[in-house]
């Protein structure tokens, strides 16, 4: 089993016309994710690599594929739009790649999608992959494996790292998502937690945080109260100076909150197996087990 | 981006939010000027950086004459001014906005921000206004008041009203209060801001309600469409590497220790810093070449991080998904033969095309020291400056 991506999964892509649409939409369908739509407004009637049509419109799509999920890989500037375009249509699960969205467009795709049937991941990550199934996103797919270990993170980079530690063991992932270096994100620690939890093909999870925000403390409260699982976190920015934006938008020590040290005193104490040193990620995964 | 006080208050003007009558002042000799044409019997003279804490400093002083304006503008100007925000460094001042002096009745603070908790903005405001937020909500925290906004009916007069009677204003204050709420909100959304300080907001001998001062942060990421506001970018506040990097789409902090580090993803990259310092080096800046990195980047981000005299060894740290192993070996043997690198580098890579990137490495006949995997990397990048 897996959570949020499978063999049921149809895709669109908006921006499917672009260079990193059309790249990330080829690696996909070559992983056997099923790609049933592309929307690209204006080009509409199209075909993207020989046989995935393209329409105007997400509800145009929709009503033709009956695709359930969407892939956007669309400019800053245009994106808050392309989401809000895919919850008015109804698609299930929304998954936004594109880094550099203002913060305040987000302030109102949160509140929409929050009151829709929709639920969005991201922006500003990786994507979402169920090892062997489905991969949705610019993650490197050859490091992966089928298995049960659950990945949850706010930086793309790191998670692959986790996910090479783990595969190195030959140890393989149910399902890794990558929520996203912003402010302001669709879905978070907690709702990934919820979807681990119940999934019965994942028998542990490794949650990755990073500095800034108070998400990390949030979900450290929700696993001493929910999960039972066996949960390993680690934090990146510990030696992170604060006051500084730490490349993701939303990596940055504010007033004094969210420090690294504050976030793993409070994750330890939920019963987390807090790690310091990233290289441990894996192992103690594989000791925890 | 931060902004200057003087600039922030002409953005409030933009949105009719009240600021004192101010000038901007680059030359001791205009100062006396300005302060005829205030014509107020005592002006503020403020030196202009973007820290806080520039009162405690000796940056903001008040002059009774046009002559003792002059004077202490030529104070002011081109001094050290070193503030708790600054770092023991301090910061040179180049500009002083002369104001005109305020008879303060009662000083306020109003902070707008962007809560990550709710995903609202907040508008948070206290009485108890002149001392730092944070010391307030430490050891008065029910002295702040905070109000979520529902970002599709914004402020309206309702919120501000509430916010006017939870600092307790009354008479013909608390009905300026009420549009002053609604415009400093609507020039909140409107200039995407991400960080919004009044403090102190004051009450005036006249009833008057003014924006003593204006710390802003506008968000980043919405530069491309405020044009205008952009040009409020004050490159001698920033750290020189720091606006080369920008320049060259690469994301660079600088620290203070002597291994430098480039990587791939700003969460690895942080991770990477950790990885030095656990193993008892001291990472010398932190530096994400993003996903899309050509030779070029990697090129740019090495002369970056070589600039910096401290730096006696590199780690990379490449986890390659959409970036090759490849095209980085490429762009650091060109980098390291370019520049004539002459500290010793450590190269972990991992991920796609990994053997033509070790190949390449090797190939090169430079002398890379590689290594299998974070910890080892780190391991090997600390003895190599023992």
């Amino acid at each position: 089993m897996s959570i949020l991506v499978d063999e049921k999964t149809r895709l669109l892509v908006q921006g499917i016309t672009g260079r990193e649409g059309q790249f990330h939409t080829e690696q996909a369908m070559k992983y056997g994710t099923n790609v049933v739509a592309g929307v690209t407004p204006g080009k509409g009637g199209q075909k993207v690599l020989e046989k995935i049509p393209v329409f105007n419109s997400v509800k145009d799509a929709v009503k033709k594929t009956k695709a359930n999920a969407s892939v956007i890989f669309v400019p800053p500037p245009f994106a808050a739009d392309a989401i809000l375009e895919s919850a008015d249509s109804g698609v299930e699960l929304i998954i936004c790649i594109t880094e550099g969205i203002p913060t305040y467009d987000m302030v109102e795709v949160f509140k929409y999608v929050k009151n829709s049937s929709s639920r969005l991941v991201g922006p500003n990550c990786p994507g979402v992959i169920s090892p062997g199934k489905c991969k949705i996103g610019i993650m490197p797919a050859h490091i992966h494996k089928k298995g049960n270990v659950g990945i949850v993170s706010r930086s793309g980079t790191l998670t692959y790292e986790t996910v090479g530690q783990l595969t190195a063991m030959g140890v393989g992932q149910s399902t890794c998502v990558g929520i996203g270096g912003d402010p302001i994100i669709g879905t978070r620690f907690i709702d990934v937690l919820e979807l681990f939890q119940k999934d019965r093909g994942t028998k542990a999870i490794a949650m990755i945080g990073e500095i800034g925000g108070s998400a990390e403390e949030e979900a450290a409260d929700y696993i001493k109260k929910h999960v039972t699982k066996p949960v390993v976190g680690f934090i990146a920015g510990q030696t992170a100076p604060p006051g500084r934006r730490m490349g993701h938008a939303g990596a940055i020590i504010s007033g004094g909150q969210g420090t690294a040290e504050e976030k793993m005193k409070i994750m330890k104490k939920a019963g987390i197996k807090v790690v310091k040193s990233p290289a441990d990620i894996g192992k103690t995964l594989v000791n925890n087990m | 981006m931060k902004i200057h006080e003087y600039q922030g208050k002409e953005i409030f003007k933009k949105y009719n939010v009240p600021v004192p009558n101010g000038i901007l002042v680059n030359k001791k000799s205009e100062a006396a000027a300005a302060a005829k044409k205030l014509g107020t019997p005592v002006v503020v003279v403020k030196g202009q950086i973007h820290a806080g804490g520039r009162g405690k400093g000796g940056g903001v002083k008040l002059a009774k004459s046009p002559t003792e304006a002059e004077k202490l503008a030529g104070k002011i100007i081109g001094m050290n001014l070193v503030t708790h925000q600054t770092g023991p460094e301090g910061k040179l001042v180049k500009k002083v906005l002369i104001e005109e002096g305020m008879e303060i009745v009662k000083e306020l603070y109003v902070g707008i921000l962007v809560d990550r908790q709710t995903s609202q903005i907040m508008i948070m405001a206290s009485e108890a206004g002149g001392m730092e937020i944070e010391e307030v909500a430490e050891k008065t925290p029910e002295k702040i008041i905070q109000e979520q906004v529902d970002p599709v009916v914004g402020v309206k007069p309702y919120l501000a009203r509430k916010l006017a009677f939870g600092l307790n204003l009354e008479g013909e204050v608390l009905k300026k209060a009420i549009p002053f709420f609604i415009n400093l909100y609507d020039c909140f959304v409107k200039e995407d801001l991400a960080m919004l300080e009044i403090n102190p907001l004051i009450i005036t001998g006249d009833n008057r309600l003014l924006a003593l001062d204006a710390k802003i942060d506008i968000d980043d990421n919405a530069m491309y469409r405020h044009k205008d506001t952009a040009e409020y970018r004050d490159l001698d506040e920033e750290d020189p590497l720091e606006v080369d990097a920008t320049n060259h789409h690469l994301n660079y902090v600088k620290l203070d220790g002597n291994i430098a580090c480039m990587v791939n993803g700003a969460g690895l990259a942080m991770a990477t810093m950790d990885i030095i310092k656990h193993s008892g080096g001291e990472p010398a800046n932190f530096l994400d070449v993003g996903g899309g990195a050509n030779e070029e980047m990697i090129e740019n981000g090495f002369r970056i991080l070589l600039s910096d005299p401290n730096v006696k060894a590199v780690l990379v740290n490449i986890f390659g998904g959409i970036l090759r192993c490849d095209i980085l070996a490429n762009g650091v043997v060109a980098a390291a033969r370019k520049l004539k690198i002459k500290v010793p580098v450590v190269i972990r890579m991992e991920g796609t095309n990994m053997e033509q990137g070790l190949q390449i490495l090797e190939e090169s006949g430079l002398n890379f020291i590689v290594a299998n995997g974070m910890k080892d990397a780190a391991r090997k990048v600390v003895k190599a400056i023992k």
